[in-house]
C-alpha cells in the first residue's frame, strides 16, 4: 500500500487563497493569455511603444553624430549610459534569487511570482546589454570585444580587463537565465498548446513546447536539470554584480577602489530588483485579478527581502564612508566629503533618503501589507537605486586628482530619452510577455497545493 | 483487435491514485507503462522502475571543460599569440583569470543541463502517439495518466481496462497507433 504523506502547510498562510483546484489554477492563469487583454494592457503599450520610439530616435542621433551627443565628457567620461548598465543588470538580479536561490532554499512562495521575475530578469539584461554596446562609440564593431579572430586588427581582448570579464558575465547570465526560464516554461506551454483554440496558437505553443506529454520519465529528467540549472544560477548571480562592481574597484579611483564593492553591489542588485518585482506584480496581480495566486503574503514577504537588503546597502554606505577617514588618504576623504557636501550632494541625500530611510517603514506590518505604501515604496527605491550608481559614477569621476582637470556633468536631452526609452523597451518586452506567455508557473503551484504535495515512501 | 492499437490510457483523478494503479499494474508484471501528469508525481520514478539519469555528472564534465577551454583561451591569446605589455603585469596569471573561467565553465554547464535534459526525454518530439488522443489534452492541466504500451507482454485490451476500471479510472481511453487519429 502506498503511504502517502500529506506535508502540513505548518504556521504558514496557505500559497493560494480561496477555494482553488488544479483546473482553476490553470484557467486562471491561460484566460490571460487565451482572452483579450484589458483596456489598461493597450495604454500601457501605447505608453511603452511610444518610448520604445523615442530610445529608437536617441539611438539614431547617437549612431550618426557619435557619443557627444550626451552629456559625457573628460573627466566624466561614464555617465548615464553605465549608470544604467548598472542599474539594469541589478533589476535583473531579483529574478534570479527568486528562481534560484530561493527555489535551493525550498521557499515555496517563489512558485506564484518566479515566472515573472525571471522574464523580468531577461528583459532588464536586454536593456541593461544595450548601454556599454551602445557606448563603445562605433557599436557596429562591438564584436571586438568578444574573443573571435579578427582579420581587422590581429589582436585579442585584454583579458587582464574587468571590463572583458563584464562581457562574459554579462553574456553567460543572459544565456543561463534564458535557459532556466525557458526549461520553466516547457511545461506550461504545453498546456497552452493542449487548450489552444486557433490553428496558429496550437502550432506557435506546440512548436515550443518542444512535444512535451508529462510523462513521468520526462518529469524526472526535467526537475534533475531544473535543480542543476538552479545551482548553476545562483553563483552565477553572485558573480555576475560581483564582476559589475570590479569594473569599479579595481581600477585605482578614489570612490572606487574599495574592497565592500562586490558585495555592496549584489545587495544592491537585489534590493533594486526586489523593487521592480513588486512595482509590477502590485499591477499585474490586479489587473488580472490574481490576488489569490499573489498573495499579499508574498509580497509581505518580498517586502522583507526589501527591508533586509536596504539594510545592507545602508550599511555598506555607512562602511565606504567610515573606510575613506579611516583610510588616512587624502583623495579618499576629499571624494566622500565632496559626494556629502558636493555640487552633487543632492543626488546622494535622494539616495540615501529612498534606500535607507523610506524602507525602514517596512518594519511595520501594517506598510508590508498595505498595496499603496509598498508601490510608492518600491517606486522610491527604483529612484533611489539609480542616483546609487549615479553617484558612485559621477560623484567619484567629476573632481580629478589635480583641479585642473575638474569639470562637471550635465545630461542632455539625449540622455534622458535614451533612459526613459529604456524603460520602454522593457515594459514593451514585459506586457508582450504577459500577453503571450504564461505569468505564473502553473505546474509548479500545482504541485506545492496541499492535493499535489505528496511524497510516497516506499 | 482489427486496428493497430499502441495503447491505452487510463484517466485518474489524483495523484495517488495515480501512483496506486502504477505499483498494482507493476506488481501484476506489467513493464511497459508510462504515466502522465501534468505535474511531477514523486516517488513516480521508484515505481516505474528506471533509474533517474546522471545530468549531474554531465554538467559536471562540461563545466570541466568550459574551464579548461576558457584558462586555455586567456593563456593562449594573452601569453602567445599576442603578448601585451600593460604596467609589467603578468601575461598570464591564474588571479585575474578566474572571472571568465568561472562564466565559462558555468556556461557550458547550463547549456549540458539542458541539452542534456533535452536528450534523456527525446525532446523535441513532435509526433507521439499520446499526442493524438483529444481525450488525453486535459493531462497537461488536471488528470492524471496511467499508459499501457499494447507491446507489453502482459497486454490484453479487454482485461487491461477492467484493470484499471477496477483501480479507479474515470475513463479509459484508446490510443491508436501511427498511420490513424
Amino acid at each position: 500500500m502506498a503511504e502517502v504523506v500529506l506535508h502540513s502547510g505548518g504556521l504558514n498562510p496557505p500559497l493560494v487563497e480561496g477555494p482553488t483546484s488544479f483546473a482553476r489554477i490553470t484557467d486562471d492563469v491561460c484566460r490571460i493569455v487565451e482572452n483579450k487583454p484589458p483596456r489598461a494592457w493597450y495604454v500601457a503599450m501605447g505608453i511603452s511603444v511610444t518610448l520604445t520610439l523615442i530610445l529608437g530616435v536617441a539611438l539614431y542621433l547617437l549612431f550618426t553624430r557619435g557619443i557627444g551627443v550626451w552629456g559625457n565628457n573628460q573627466p566624466v567620461a561614464w555617465a548615464f549610459d553605465i549608470t544604467n548598465f548598472v542599474f539594469w543588470i541589478g533589476i535583473g538580479h531579483a529574478g534570479t534569487l527568486i528562481s534560484a536561490i530561493l527555489f535551493l532554499f525550498r521557499q515555496r512562495w517563489r512558485t506564484s511570482i518566479n515566472r515573472a521575475a525571471e522574464a523580468m530578469t531577461i528583459f532588464a539584461v536586454i536593456c541593461a546589454g544595450m548601454f556599454p554596446l551602445i557606448h563603445v562609440g562605433r557599436p557596429w564593431r562591438a564584436y571586438w570585444l568578444f574573443p573571435i579572430p579578427n582579420p581587422y586588427i590581429d589582436m585579442w581582448p585584454n583579458f587582464r580587463s574587468p571590463l572583458i570579464w563584464d562581457v562574459f558575465a554579462v553574456s553567460t547570465y543572459f544565456t543561463v537565465s534564458l535557459l532556466f526560464w525557458y526549461t520553466g516554461l516547457i511545461p506550461d506551454l504545453a498546456t497552452l498548446r493542449d487548450r489552444a483554440r486557433t490553428k496558429l496558437a496550437r502550432w506557435a505553443y506546440g512548436l515550443l513546447s518542444l512535444g512535451w506529454r508529462g510523462s513521468a520519465r520526462h518529469w524526472s529528467a526535467y526537475e534533475k536539470a531544473y535543480l542543476l540549472l538552479a545551482g548553476l544560477s545562483t553563483p552565477l548571480v553572485i558573480s555576475v554584480h560581483s564582476i559589475v562592481s570590479f569594473d569599479f574597484a579595481v581600477s585605482i579611483l578614489p570612490g572606487w577602489h574599495a574592497t565592500i564593492f562586490p558585495p555592496y553591489f549584489v545587495a544592491g542588485a537585489i534590493f533594486s530588483g526586489f523593487a521592480m518585482v513588486i512595482t509590477l506584480l502590485v499591477i499585474a496581480r490586479r489587473v488580472y485579478n490574481l490576488q489569490h495566486l499573489i498573495t499579499l503574503h508574498h509580497l509581505d514577504n518580498m517586502n522583507k527581502i526589501l527591508l533586509a537588503t536596504s539594510l545592507i546597502v545602508g550599511y555598506s554606505y555607512a562602511v565606504e564612508f567610515f573606510t575613506a577617514f579611516f583610510s588616512g588618504n587624502p583623495y579618499e576623504r576629499f571624494v566622500f566629503t565632496n559626494r556629502a557636501v558636493g555640487p552633487y550632494a543632492w543626488a546622494i541625500w535622494t539616495m540615501v533618503f529612498c534606500n535607507v530611510v523610506v524602507p525602514q517603514l517596512l518594519w511595520f506590518r501594517r506598510f508590508r501589507r498595505s498595496v499603496p505604501w509598498m508601490f510608492v515604496i518600491a517606486i522610491l527605491v527604483n529612484i533611489g537605486m539609480w542616483f546609487e550608481r549615479f553617484n558612485i559614477i559621477v560623484t567619484s569621476l567629476h573632481r580629478d586628482f589635480l583641479p585642473s582637470s575638474w569639470g562637471s556633468f550635465r545630461p542632455t536631452v539625449v540622455d534622458f530619452m535614451t533612459l526613459a526609452g529604456s524603460f520602454g523597451l522593457f515594459l514593451t518586452l514585459f506586457l508582450l510577455f504577459l500577453r503571450f506567455l504564461p505569468a505564473v508557473a502553473m505546474a509548479e503551484v500545482k504541485a506545492v497545493l496541499p492535493d499535489g504535495r505528496q511524497e510516497v515512501r516506499a | 483487435m482489427t486496428e493497430p492499437l499502441w495503447g491505452i490510457a487510463a484517466v485518474f483523478e489524483t495523484p495517488q491514485q495515480l501512483l496506486e494503479a502504477a505499483r498494482e499494474l507493476r506488481r501484476r508484471g506489467v513493464e511497459r507503462l508510462d504515466a502522465l501528469s501534468p505535474f511531477p508525481v514523486h516517488g513516480m520514478d521508484r515505481v516505474l522502475g528506471y533509474r533517474v539519469p546522471p545530468l549531474g555528472w554531465v554538467v559536471l564534465v562540461a563545466a570541466v571543460v568550459g574551464a579548461s577551454l576558457a584558462l586555455a583561451l586567456q593563456w593562449w591569446t594573452g601569453a602567445i599569440d599576442y603578448p601585451l605589455h600593460v604596467g609589467g603585469k603578468p601575461l598570464f596569471a591564474w588571479e585575474f583569470s578566474v572571472p571568465v573561467t568561472f562564466e565559462l565553465a558555468v556556461l557550458l554547464g547550463a547549456f549540458a543541463a539542458f541539452g542534456g535534459m533535452l536528450w534523456v526525454n527525446r525532446l523535441p518530439q513532435y509526433e507521439h502517439p499520446v499526442l493524438c488522443v483529444d481525450g488525453l489534452a486535459r493531462v497537461s492541466t488536471d488528470e492524471f495518466v496511467l499508459v499501457v504500451e499494447a507491446s507489453d507482454s502482459q497486454f490484453d485490451e479487454n482485461r487491461m481496462t477492467r484493470w484499471l476500471q477496477e483501480l479507479g479510472a474515470v475513463r479509459v481511453e484508446r490510443i491508436p497507433g501511427r498511420g490513424e487519429s
